[in-house]
C-alpha cells in the first residue's frame, strides 16, 4: 500500500432515484492527511456522493476505492467499522444519555460482563483532551452547547480509529470562537494522518482550513483545485456554472430585459430583522410594480427573511411596515390578511396538502372568501380553479387530482394560484422555478413578470442567477444574514453579484470584482 | 490551545443548564422526599400506621404492582407503553391456577411463560409490523382479557392450593417475604439498566431512536426485549395475584396498567421515554399506595370520605401534574438542540 | 446535507400487497366486507332479519357509530383521543345524578333538560381541556388524552358516589329507548350525526382545515389555517359526541354503572375507524366509511356470540381485526 497513494478514490459514480437523477459522473479524490472541502449548491449531489461511501445508499455505477481496497458498504455501521465516520448537521447523538455514554455507544467496554463505567469515563476524557476539551463526561450531553456536542461527535469518530471523517455543515451553529476550535481539532487530526472531509458554504472557512475543493454541479464534478490561489470568484462562478469571461444577458429565461414600471409607493419595508443566528439585521424594500431579487448563498438567511416577514417565524428584532404602516404579524394568516402571498421554498414540506385535490390545494387560502355561513360554494371554488387552470396551464386530468400526483411545475402552479386568487399586493416567492422542468419555468417567469406589470410587488429568492438578474428590477444580496448590497438594474451584472455573494461585506468587492474581470479580459 | 472546556457557555445556556441539574435533582428525589414526608405523616397521625397488619397489607397490595411497574419502565424507557398488563396478570392468574395442580413452582413458571409469550408477540408487532405501541398493546388488552375467558371457560379457576400457596396470601413465598423478593427484582432491574449495554441501549432508544439506529443499535430486537420483560413481569404478578385470592379470575386487574403508568412516570421515568429509573418506580409505587392508604386512614376517621373511585382521580391527577412538568424538560431540551426556536 | 434516511439505512421488510389489490382495497374494501357478513348473518344467524333482531343490533351500534365520527375528526387531524370511554362515563353518571336529585325529580322536565345540557356543557369542557394540552403545551395527544382516560371514569363513579344508579325515567330514556315511526331514537340520532358531519366533511370550510391540519400542518399553518384552533374544536366535538353516546347507553340499561359504560369504547372507535378505511395517520377523512367499519365490527362480534362463539373468543377475534385493519391502512400508504 503505497502511502502516497489517495485515500479515497471515487470514479465516474452515477446514481439515479425514480424520477431523478441525482449523480451522473462524479469525482472524488482526498488524499491522506488532507482537509478536503466538498461545495455546490442544493442539488449539486453533494450529499448524495457522500451516503454511497458512507454506506448509505447503493452506487448505480462507478468504483469507489479506500485505503487500498475496492469498497461497497451496506451501512452506515459497516464504514464506520471500517474506518469512514460522519458527523451530521443535527448531531445524530443521543441528547439525554451522558458524554461518555455517547462516545462509546454499542462498544462500551466491559468488565465480568458488565459495564465498567470507569474505563469509559476515563478513556472518553483521554480522547476529548486530545482535542483540548476538558469536560464532565458524565453529564448528559445535552447540557453542553451545541460546540462541544460536536466535538463529543468527533471524539466518537475518533474512537473508531477513523481515516476519515466527513463533517457535514459542522460550522453552521458555531460562534467565530467556537469555530477556531474546531479548526484546531481539524489541523490536530491532519497532523495524525486522518483525512477530512469538509463539506461547507461559508467560502472564509473553506480558504481557512481546507487543501483542496471538489466543486460539483448538477450531479458532476466540475473541478478539483487547490484552495490556495483559487480566487473566491471564480469558485462561486464554477459552483454556480457560470463562466466569467461570458456576459450573456439574453434569452437565458423568459423574463424580458428592460425595466418595469415600478410605482413610487413601497410596498414593503422591512429593516433590521433579527432572529437567532442566521438573521443579523437584514433589510429589504419592494415597491409595487417592482420584482426584487433576494440573492446570497446556502445560509445567508433568505428563506428566512422571507419567513419572517410572513409572519411564520417569530422575529426577534425588527420592524416591518406595509404600505407604510407599521405591522406585526403574530401568524401567516395576519400575513395574508394584509395582502401578502407566500410560496415557501419546499413545496413538500410546506406547501402541498399531498392527499387533498389540485381544486382543494388551490382554494385553500381563499376558503373564507368562497364560503357563506361557512359552506364552501362549489361552483365559485370550481369557477377559480378552472380559471387558473387554463390561465395557468396547469397540467392536470381535473381539478379532483390528487395533487401528489402532479409534477413539480404543475404543483408549483397550483401553488402560486393559491395566492393569485386572493389578489395580492405582495408576493414571497422561494426557489419558484426550483426542480422544475424547462418549460413550466418559462411559463411560471413570464407569469411573474406579468405580475409585475399589474402593480404586484414580488421578492424573489433564486439560487438560479440568470432568473435573479434577468428578472429583477432590484437584487438585494444577503451574506451572513445581513443585506450587504442593493443594486439597481444598471449596476446589476453576473461580476457584481457574485461578487457580493463571495466576499460579503469586504470593502472594495465591487472594484475586487471588476478588477478581476478586467484581468480576464485582459488575458482572453 | 484554546480550551472549549473553560470557555463561556452562552448566557442562556448556562442558565438553562443550571436549570436542567437542579431539575433533575428534584426530579429525581422528590418523589422520594414526598414518599417520607408521608411515612412521617402517617407515623404521627395513626396509631397503627406501623403495625405489621398495616405494613403488610400495603406492601403485599404493592407487590403485584411493583411488578407491573417495573416491567412498564423498561417498555416507557423506548418510548413505547404497554397497555395490556392488567389483562394479562388476569390471564397469567388463570394461568396459574390451572397449573397448580403441578406445584406451586409450576404455577409460577406457567404464569410467567404465559407472560413471555405474550409479550414477545406484542414486541413483535411493535418493533416489525411497526403498529404504534398504544394501539398494538391496547388490541392486545382486548385480546388477553379474551384468552383469560377462554381458558377459564368464562368461571373462575380455583387454585388447587397446597401449603405453599398458604404462605402467599400472608406474604410469604418459600419462606422469604414477598417485599424481599421484590427489592431483588428491582435490584436485577437496576444493574440491568445501569450496568449493561442492553440497559444503555434501552435509554438510548427512547432518547433519540433515529440516532441509536444510526450508531448500529439492534433497535428491534430491544423493542421486543422490553415487551418480554414486561410481559414476563405481568405473569409473575399474575401469579402472585392467584396466590392471594385463590383464584384465576379473568375479571380481575382491570385498569393496572394505568396505575403503573401513574406510578412510573411520578418516579421519574418520562413518559416519551429516553429516561428513567428503576427505583424511582419503586418509589411512584410506594407513593401512590401510601397516598391510598392513608386515605383509608382518613375515611375511617371520618374526616373526609372518598370512596376507592377517587383513586383514579388521583391518579390521573398526578400524571397531568408530571406530564405538564415534563413537558416543560422536553422543550427545553429541544430548545438547547437548535430544534426549535424559543419562541412561544 | 439532508440527514441520513433510516428508510434507506435500516434492513426491516415490509412486505407490499400488490397494487391493484390495495386500490380495489379501498375504494371497495369496506362495503364488500360489510355485504359479506350481512349475506353470512342472513344466511347463518336464525332471525337475523327479524325486525326485533335488527332492532336490537342497531341499538347497539348506535354509541359506537356516534363517538367513532368524533374519532374520525380526531384522527383526521392527525391525533386520538383516548378518553371517549371514560368521558361516556362521565356523562351517563353525571345526567343520572342530575334528574336523580331530590331537588329535581319533582320536576321531571326541567331534570330532564338540565341532564342533558349541564354534562353536555361539562363534558364539552374536558374536551376542550384535551385540546388545550395539545396545543397549548404540545403534548402529544396519545398523552394529553390518557390523563382522561385514567381520570374520566374515576370522577364518574365519585359523582355517582361508587353505587350504581338505578331509574326509571321514561322521558330521559327515550334518547336509548324511545324510537319515531318504528326507528329506535338512537339510531336516528346516529344517522343526523353521521349525516350532518359526513357533510361538514365535504362542504364546510371547517372540513378542509382538519383535512389540511392533519395531511400537512405546516403547509396548513402556512396558507392561514388556524390550526390550534381546528384542534381544539375536533376535541371538544368528540367529546360532546361521547357525553350523547353516555346518555344513549344509560337510557338503554336503565342504570348508570360508571365502571362498565363505555367500557373500551375507544377501541371500538378507533376500530370502527380504522376498518372504515380512515388511516390513522391524518389527512384523510371518511365519515360514511366509519359507520360502515362500526357496523363491520359490531356485525361480527354479534355473529361470533350467534354463532356460539364464546365472549372470549369473540373478543380475540376483534383484536386481531383491528390489528389486521390498522397493518393494512399501512401497506397502503406504503
Amino acid at each position: 500500500m503505497n502511502q502516497s497513494d489517495p485515500l479515497l478514490q471515487m470514479e465516474h459514480i452515477s446514481k439515479a432515484f425514480p424520477g431523478v437523477v441525482a449523480l451522473v459522473d462524479a469525482h472524488l479524490s482526498v488524499n491522506r492527511g488532507e482537509v478536503h472541502a466538498l461545495v455546490g449548491q442544493n442539488g449539486a449531489g453533494k450529499s448524495t456522493l457522500i451516503k454511497i461511501f458512507t454506506g448509505a445508499y447503493r452506487r448505480d455505477s462507478g468504483s469507489i476505492i479506500f485505503d487500498g481496497r475496492a469498497i461497497d458498504f451496506q451501512s452506515p455501521q459497516q464504514a464506520q467499522n471500517n474506518g469512514i465516520s460522519t458527523i451530521y448537521q443535527e448531531i445524530n447523538l443521543v441528547p439525554f444519555r451522558s458524554v461518555a455514554e455517547n462516545v462509546f455507544m454499542t462498544r462500551e467496554p466491559r468488565r465480568w460482563g458488565f459495564i465498567d463505567w470507569r474505563k469509559m469515563r476515563a478513556e472518553t476524557a483521554t480522547l476529548l483532551k486530545r482535542l483540548s476539551v476538558s469536560i464532565d463526561v458524565t453529564q448528559p450531553l445535552m447540557n453542553y452547547n451545541i460546540a462541544i456536542q460536536q466535538m463529543v461527535a468527533i471524539a466518537r469518530a475518533i474512537s473508531f480509529e477513523s481515516k476519515l471523517v466527513v463533517m457535514d455543515e459542522p460550522t453552521s451553529s458555531l460562534n467565530e470562537r467556537e469555530v477556531e476550535t474546531l479548526f484546531t481539532i481539524i489541523r490536530q487530526l491532519k497532523a495524525d494522518g486522518v483525512s477530512v472531509i469538509f463539506v461547507g458554504h461559508r467560502l472564509d472557512e473553506l480558504y481557512a482550513i481546507c487543501d483542496r475543493v471538489t466543486i460539483m454541479r448538477d450531479g458532476r464534478t466540475v473541478d478539483v483545485r487547490e484552495m490556495k490561489g483559487l480566487p473566491k470568484v471564480e469558485l462561486v462562478a464554477k459552483m454556480l456554472g457560470k463562466d466569467l469571461g461570458e456576459v450573456r444577458r439574453h434569452g437565458q429565461t423568459s423574463f424580458e430585459v428592460g425595466q418595469h414600471h415600478v410605482e413610487q409607493e413601497v410596498l414593503l419595508e422591512a429593516r433590521g430583522l433579527r432572529r437567532g443566528r442566521v438573521l443579523q439585521g437584514a433589510s429589504v424594500n419592494v415597491h409595487a410594480g417592482e420584482i426584487v431579487g433576494l440573492a446570497g448563498l446556502l445560509g445567508s438567511g433568505r428563506s428566512e427573511v422571507a419567513r419572517a416577514v410572513f409572519g411564520a417565524d417569530p422575529l426577534e428584532q425588527g420592524e416591518v411596515r406595509v404600505e407604510g404602516k407599521q405591522v406585526h404579524f403574530h401568524s401567516p394568516a395576519d400575513a395574508i390578511h394584509a395582502g401578502i402571498g407566500f410560496c415557501p421554498e419546499d413545496r413538500k414540506m410546506d406547501g402541498i396538502i399531498p392527499y387533498l385535490s389540485v381544486r382543494e390545494n388551490l382554494t385553500l387560502a381563499a376558503l373564507p372568501t368562497l364560503a357563506r355561513n361557512g359552506i364552501v360554494s362549489r361552483e365559485k371554488q370550481q369557477e377559480i380553479v378552472d380559471h387558473f387552470i387554463r390561465r395557468l396551464g396547469i397540467k392536470t386530468t381535473g381539478p379532483e387530482q390528487k395533487i401528489r400526483e402532479l409534477s413539480g411545475g404543475n404543483q408549483q402552479k397550483v401553488l402560486l394560484a393559491r395566492w393569485l386568487c386572493l389578489n395580492p399586493k405582495l408576493l414571497i416567492l422561494d426557489e419558484p422555478t426550483r426542480g422544475i422542468d424547462v418549460g413550466a419555468k418559462a411559463e411560471i417567469q413570464a407569469l411573474i413578470e406579468e405580475l409585475a406589470e399589474k402593480g404586484l410587488g414580488v421578492l424573489m429568492i433564486s439560487s438560479e442567477l440568470e432568473e435573479l438578474l434577468e428578472g429583477s428590477d432590484r437584487v438585494v444580496v444577503l451574506h451572513d444574514g445581513q443585506t450587504v448590497a442593493s443594486l439597481d438594474r444598471q449596476d446589476i451584472s453576473l461580476n457584481a453579484v457574485l461578487a457580493v455573494m463571495a466576499h460579503g461585506d469586504d470593502d472594495n468587492s465591487l472594484e475586487t470584482a471588476n478588477k478581476e474581470e478586467d484581468v480576464q479580459h485582459g488575458e482572453a | 490551545m484554546a480550551d472549549i472546556s473553560t470557555t463561556k457557555v452562552s448566557g442562556s445556556n448556562r442558565l438553562a443548564t443550571g436549570w436542567t441539574r437542579s431539575k433533575s435533582t428534584l426530579q429525581r428525589q422528590g418523589p422520594l422526599i414526598a414518599l417520607v414526608i408521608l411515612v412521617l405523616f402517617g407515623a404521627f397521625r395513626y396509631d397503627n400506621f406501623f403495625s405489621t397488619y398495616n405494613f403488610l397489607t400495603v406492601v403485599s397490595y404493592n407487590t403485584t404492582f411493583g411488578l407491573i411497574a417495573l416491567g412498564m419502565t423498561f417498555v416507557m424507557m423506548t418510548g413505547g407503553i404497554d397497555l395490556s398488563v392488567g389483562s394479562l396478570a388476569a390471564l397469567c392468574s388463570v394461568v396459574a391456577a390451572l397449573a397448580s395442580p403441578f406445584g406451586l413452582l409450576a404455577a409460577i413458571g406457567a404464569a410467567a411463560l404465559a407472560g413471555l409469550i405474550v409479550g414477545l408477540f406484542n414486541g413483535w408487532v411493535i418493533a416489525w409490523l411497526r403498529i404504534p405501541p398504544f394501539l398494538a398493546t391496547l388490541a392486545m388488552l382486548l385480546a388477553a382479557r379474551g384468552m383469560a375467558l377462554v381458558l377459564a371457560k368464562d368461571a373462575t379457576v380455583s387454585v388447587n392450593a397446597t401449603s405453599d400457596w398458604a404462605g402467599l396470601s400472608q406474604g410469604i413465598l418459600f419462606g422469604i417475604p414477598l417485599p424481599v423478593f421484590l427489592l431483588l427484582a428491582y435490584a436485577i432491574g437496576s444493574i440491568v439498566l445501569n450496568l449493561t449495554r442492553f440497559g444503555r441501549h434501552v435509554l438510548a432508544i427512547g432518547g433519540n431512536e433515529e440516532a441509536a439506529r444510526l450508531m448500529g443499535l439492534p433497535v428491534e430486537r430491544i423493542k421486543l426485549a422490553v415487551y418480554a420483560i414486561s410481559g414476563v413481569l405481568a405473569g409473575l404478578a399474575g401469579a402472585l395475584l392467584a396466590g392471594q385470592t385463590f383464584t384465576g379470575s379473568p375479571n380481575e386487574a382491570v385498569g393496572w396498567e394505568l396505575t403503573a403508568i401513574a406510578a412510573v412516570v411520578v418516579g421519574g421515568t418520562l413518559l416519551t421515554g429516553g429516561m428513567g429509573s428503576v427505583w424511582g418506580s419503586l418509589v411512584g409505587v410506594l407513593l401512590l399506595g401510601l397516598v391510598f392508604n392513608i386515605l383509608n386512614f382518613e375515611n375511617g376517621f371520618g374526616f373526609i370520605s372518598l370512596g376507592v373511585s377517587w383513586q383514579s382521580v388521583i391518579r390521573g391527577v398526578f400524571l397531568l401534574i408530571v406530564v405538564l412538568v415534563q413537558s416543560r424538560l422536553t422543550r427545553a431540551k429541544k430548545v438547547r438542540l437548535g430544534q426549535e426556536p424559543s419562541g412561544p | 446535507m439532508a440527514k441520513l434516511d433510516p428508510a434507506t439505512t435500516t434492513v426491516a421488510h415490509r412486505f407490499v400487497l400488490p397494487e391493484r389489490l390495495r386500490n380495489f382495497g379501498q375504494t371497495y374494501g369496506g362495503l364488500t366486507a360489510l355485504l359479506l357478513i350481512i349475506l353470512y348473518d342472513i344466511l347463518f344467524r336464525p332471525h337475523f332479519l327479524q325486525v326485533q333482531s335488527l332492532y336490537n343490533d342497531l341499538q347497539e351500534v348506535a354509541p359506537i357509530a356516534i363517538i367513532a365520527t368524533g374519532m374520525t375528526l380526531v384522527i383526521a387531524t392527525g391525533g386520538i383521543d383516548l378518553s371517549v370511554g371514560s368521558l361516556m362515563a362521565f356523562a351517563g353518571a353525571m345526567a343520572a345524578v342530575i334528574f336523580l336529585s331530590p331537588a329535581l325529580s319533582n320536576i321531571p322536565l326541567l331534570g330532564n333538560m338540565l341532564a342533558l345540557i349541564i354534562p353536555l356543557i361539562v363534558t364539552g369542557l374536558l374536551g376542550l381541556f384535551n385540546g388545550f394540552l395539545i396545543t397549548r403545551f404540545r403534548i402529544q395527544p396519545i398523552i394529553a388524552t390518557l390523563v382522561l382516560f385514567i381520570a374520566g371514569r374515576g370522577m364518574a363513579l365519585v359523582l355517582s358516589n361508587d353505587k350504581l344508579q338505578d331509574f326509571n325515567n321514561p322521558g330521559f330514556q327515550f334518547i336509548g329507548q324511545g324510537s319515531v315511526l318504528g326507528v329506535p331514537f338512537q339510531v336516528i340520532l346516529m344517522i343526523i350525526i353521521v349525516a350532518v358531519f359526513a357533510v361538514i366533511m365535504r362542504i364546510t370550510t371547517f372540513g378542509r382545515y382538519v383535512l389540511a391540519t392533519g395531511g400537512n400542518e405546516a403547509a396548513a399553518r402556512l396558507a392561514g389555517i388556524p390550526v390550534n384552533r381546528v384542534k381544539l374544536a375536533v376535541y371538544t366535538i368528540s367529546a360532546l359526541l361521547a357525553a350523547l353516546a353516555g346518555f344513549i347507553i344509560i337510557a338503554i340499561n336503565s342504570s348508570s354503572d360508571a365502571t362498565r359504560v363505555g367500557l373500551n369504547g375507544e377501541l371500538d372507535a378507533i376500530a370502527a375507524v380504522a376498518v372504515g378505511g380512515t388511516p390513522l395517520t391524518g389527512g384523510q377523512a371518511s365519515v360514511p366509511g366509519t359507520l360502515i367499519g362500526a357496523l363491520i365490527v359490531y356485525l361480527i362480534g354479534a355473529t361470533l356470540v350467534s354463532q356460539n362463539v364464546s365472549f372470549g373468543v369473540a373478543q380475540i377475534i376483534k383484536a386481531a381485526i383491528i390489528l389486521l385493519a390498522v397493518y393494512f391502512q399501512r401497506q397502503r400508504k406504503g
